[in-house]
C-alpha cells in the first residue's frame, strides 16, 4: 500500500538532492594539485584527507542509509536483539585502532590502493591477493543495493509507487562520481552528517516527548514485542547470537574494501589514530537512530509498501517522521535519508571499482596498463556496479535484500588471515592462507545456503541455528566466526606442513608499518608491483 | 619511514585500556537488565549508550599515550 502522494516532501528531498548533485560536481575542483586520471587520485582523493574531512567521510561511509533505516526497523521486527548494532560499533574501534594505522603506514610507503595490493607485496602471492580482491567486491555489491532500499522507503512514503526515481538518483550519483571520484562523497558528507545530526537530535527530543517519555515508549514497545513472542531484553538463548553478531561484524567492518580506502585517504598515520576516537560520535548517534524502532512501535506505526505478509519495515522510519513531525520537517529528514544513502554508494563503487582496476584488470587483462588507463578502467567499473546494485534491487524481494549486509559480512571477514594477521606476521604460508580461505568460505556459504527463513528457503539469515547440527539448544552464532575460525585452523595446521614449498617474497619491511608521514607519492606513480 | 628508530612505549599497561570497552558490551551477562533505569530506559540500553562515551574515553588515552611510539 502506497499513500497519497505529498508535494511538498517530495520538492523539499527533490531542492536537497540537486544541491547535492551540484556539490558533487563541483568536488572535482576541490583540493586538486594534478590531474584526476589516477587510482590515486580519483580513486583516494590524493591521500590528503585531514583529521575533519576524514571523520566525515569515514563516517558518512561506515554508517550508511542501512543504518537509518535497517537498525530501527531490526528492533522494530525482533526487540533488543536489533541493538547489537551499538556494541557492533563500539567494540569496532579498539579493536581496529592499531590494525588501521598499520595498514596506513605500510599502503601509503608501497603505494598501495586496496587490501588486495598489499596481500600481494606482503605474502607474494598473486592467487591470494584475487581471492581478496573478489571477495571485497562481491562482498560490496549487495551492500551497494542495500543503500536504496533507504531511497526506496523514502520514496514509498512520500507516495510514489514506481522504481524510476531510483534510476534517476542512480544515474546523477555514477555522473558525478565519474568525474569527482573520492572527492565527491568526501564533500557531500559533510551536508549529510550535519542534516543527520540535526534530524536526529530533533527526533529523539520531540518524538518522546510527544509520545509521552521514554517510559511510555519502553513499555509500548514490550507490550507489542511481547506479542510476536520477542522483548526489550534478550533471552537467554539469544546471548551468544548477540555477542558473536556484534565481535564478528566489527572485525569484519575494517575488511571492506570502502572502509580500507576511507583509511588510505588519510594523510597521516596520526589522523587514522586519532579518528578512532572521534567516530564513536556517530555511534551515539546510531544509538538513538536504533531506538526510534521502539517510538514506532509505541506509536503504532504500520509500515507502507511491501506485501500484506511481508510488510517493508524499513519504511517505519519514514513513516514515523511523516506522522508526527510537519511535512517541512519530514521532507527534510527525508533528504537526509537520501543523501545518506548516496554517500556510502559513492564510496563503495569507487572502492570496489579500484580493487577490480588494481587487482584484476591489471595482473590478469592487461598487465603494462597506464595509471590513466587505470583509472578510467576503475570509473568505468564504478558505473557499471550502480547500474547493477539497481538492478539487483528492482529485481530482487527487498526483505532479501536486508540479511544481504549480514551475508555480506560473513563472506569479506574471510580475508582476515591474509589481511590482519598479515599486519602483523609473515608466520603463515601463503597456501596455507589460501586453501584456509577455500575452508572458510566454503563451510560459511554451506552454513549460509541450510538457514532458512520465514520468506526464504535458503540465505534467509547470517545468524545460525545450532539445532540445525543436532544440538538440543535455540541458540544461534553468527556464521561468520565459525568460518573464520574454521579458516584460522586450517591455516595454521597446513603452515608447518607446507613449510617446504616456496613462500613467496615480501617487499615490505618492519619499519614500514610505522611510517607516520611520508612525503606524498608523486601522482600518476606505477603501484609497487 | 627511513631513519630515526622509534621510540618504546614505556607503558605498556595503556593498552589494556582497549579490552574494558570490550568487555563491557561484548557479554549480555552484565548488562541484560531492566533495572536500573533512567527516565525510563531500561539499564540494558544506558548502559551499552553510556559505553559509546566510555569508548572514545578509552581509545582517546590510548591515542595520547601512543602518540610518540608506535
Amino acid at each position: 500500500m502506497i499513500p497519497a502522494f505529498n508535494g511538498l516532501e517530495f520538492g523539499i528531498v527533490i531542492a536537497m538532492f540537486a544541491v547535492v548533485a551540484v556539490l558533487g560536481f563541483v568536488a572535482t575542483r576541490w583540493r586538486r594539485q594534478t590531474s584526476l586520471s589516477s587510482v590515486e587520485e580519483w580513486g583516494l582523493g590524493g591521500r590528503r584527507f585531514g583529521t575533519a574531512v576524514s571523520w566525515f567521510l569515514i563516517g558518512g561511509d561506515l554508517y550508511t542509509a542501512y543504518t537509518f533505516v535497517a537498525v530501527p526497523a531490526l528492533l522494530f521486527g525482533t526487540g533488543a536483539a536489533g541493538f547489537f548494532a551499538v556494541p557492533y560499533t563500539i567494540a569496532v574501534f579498539p579493536l581496529v585502532m592499531f590494525v588501521a594505522a598499520r595498514m596506513w603506514s605500510v599502503c601509503h610507503e608501497h603505494g598501495y590502493a586496496t587490501a588486495a595490493d598489499f596481500v600481494r607485496g606482503r605474502h607474494g602471492s598473486a592467487i591470494l591477493a584475487l581471492l581478496v580482491a573478489i571477495t571485497g567486491i562481491v562482498a560490496t555489491m549487495p551492500y551497494i543495493a542495500l543503500q536504496l532500499t533507504g531511497i526506496r522507503a523514502v520514496i514509498e512514503t512520500v507516495g510514489i509507487g514506481g522504481d524510476w526515481p531510483l534510476w534517476v538518483a542512480f544515474v546523477v550519483l555514477a555522473a558525478y562520481t565519474f568525474t569527482s571520484g573520492l572527492r565527491a562523497p568526501a564533500l557531500v558528507a559533510f551536508v549529510k552528517d550535519i542534516l543527520i545530526y540535526v534530524m536526529v537530535l530533533v527526533a529523539v527530543i520531540y518524538i518522546p516527548y510527544k509520545l509521552g517519555g521514554y517510559d511510555v515508549i519502553f513499555r509500548g514497545a514490550q507490550s507489542a514485542l511481547a506479542k510476536k513472542g520477542y522483548g526489550t531484553l534478550l533471552t537467554g538463548s539469544q546471548y551468544l547470537g548477540y555477542t558473536t553478531l556484534a565481535l564478528g561484524s566489527a572485525l569484519a567492518l575494517f575488511l571492506y574494501p570502502h572502509a580500507v580506502t576511507g583509511v588510505l585517504a588519510a594523510n597521516s598515520r596520526k589522523v587514522v589514530k586519532k579518528n578512532m576516537s572521534l567516530l564513536p560520535a556517530y555511534s551515539l548517534m546510531l544509538g538513538f537512530i536504533a531506538l526510534l524502532g521502539y517510538m514506532a512501535l509505541a506509536a503504532h506505526v504500520k509500515p507502507v509498501g511491501g506485501t500484506a505478509a511481508a510488510p517493508d519495515t524499513t519504511t517505519i522510519v519514514p513513516v514515523l517522521f511523516n506522522n508526527e513531525f510537519p511535512h517541512w520537517f519530514a521532507g527534510i529528514a527525508f533528504g537526509a535519508i537520501v543523501i545518506g544513502a548516496l554517500v556510502p554508494a559513492a564510496i563503495m563503487a569507487i572502492a570496489a571499482a579500484n580493487t577490480f582496476a588494481r587487482d584484476i584488470y591489471r595482473p590478469y587483462i592487461r598487465r603494462h596498463a597506464s595509471p590513466r588507463e587505470e583509472a578510467l578502467v576503475s570509473q568505468i567499473v564504478s558505473i557499471v556496479l550502480k547500474l547493477g546494485a539497481v538492478g539487483v534491487i528492482v529485481g530482487l524481494k527487498l526483505t532479501f535484500a536486508l540479511e544481504f549486509q549480514l551475508i555480506g559480512g560473513v563472506i569479506v571477514i574471510q580475508i582476515l588471515p591474509s589481511v590482519v594477521l598479515g599486519l602483523y606476521t609473515r608466520w603463515f604460508h601463503r597456501w596455507a592462507l589460501a586453501i584456509g580461505w577455500v575452508v572458510g568460505m566454503g563451510l560459511s556459504v554451506y552454513m549460509l545456503y541450510v538457514t532458512k527463513s520465514t520468506t526464504a528457503a535458503h540465505f534467509g539469515s547470517a545468524s545460525f541455528a545450532l539445532s540445525t547440527w543436532g544440538l538440543h539448544t535455540k541458540v544461534t552464532i553468527w556464521t561468520g566466526i565459525v568460518g573464520v575460525v574454521a579458516n584460522l585452523v586450517v591455516a595454521s595446521v597446513l603452515t608447518p606442513l607446507l613449510a617446504r614449498l616456496p613462500r613467496g617474497t615480501d617487499e615490505t619491511s618492519p619499519a614500514d608499518y610505522f611510517e607516520a608521514e611520508a612525503p606524498p607519492i608523486p601522482a600518476g606513480s606505477a603501484p609497487a608491483a | 619511514m627511513n631513519g630515526e628508530p622509534r621510540p618504546r612505549l614505556r607503558n605498556r599497561w595503556v593498552l589494556l585500556l582497549l579490552l574494558l570497552p570490550l568487555v563491557a558490551v561484548l557479554v549480555p551477562e552484565f548488562y541484560n537488565f531492566s533495572s536500573p533505569s533512567i527516565g525510563g530506559m531500561p539499564f540494558f540500553y544506558w548502559w551499552q549508550l553510556l559505553w559509546i562515551a566510555g569508548v572514545a574515553v578509552c581509545v582517546a588515552i590510548v591515542y595520547l599515550a601512543t602518540r610518540r611510539a608506535r
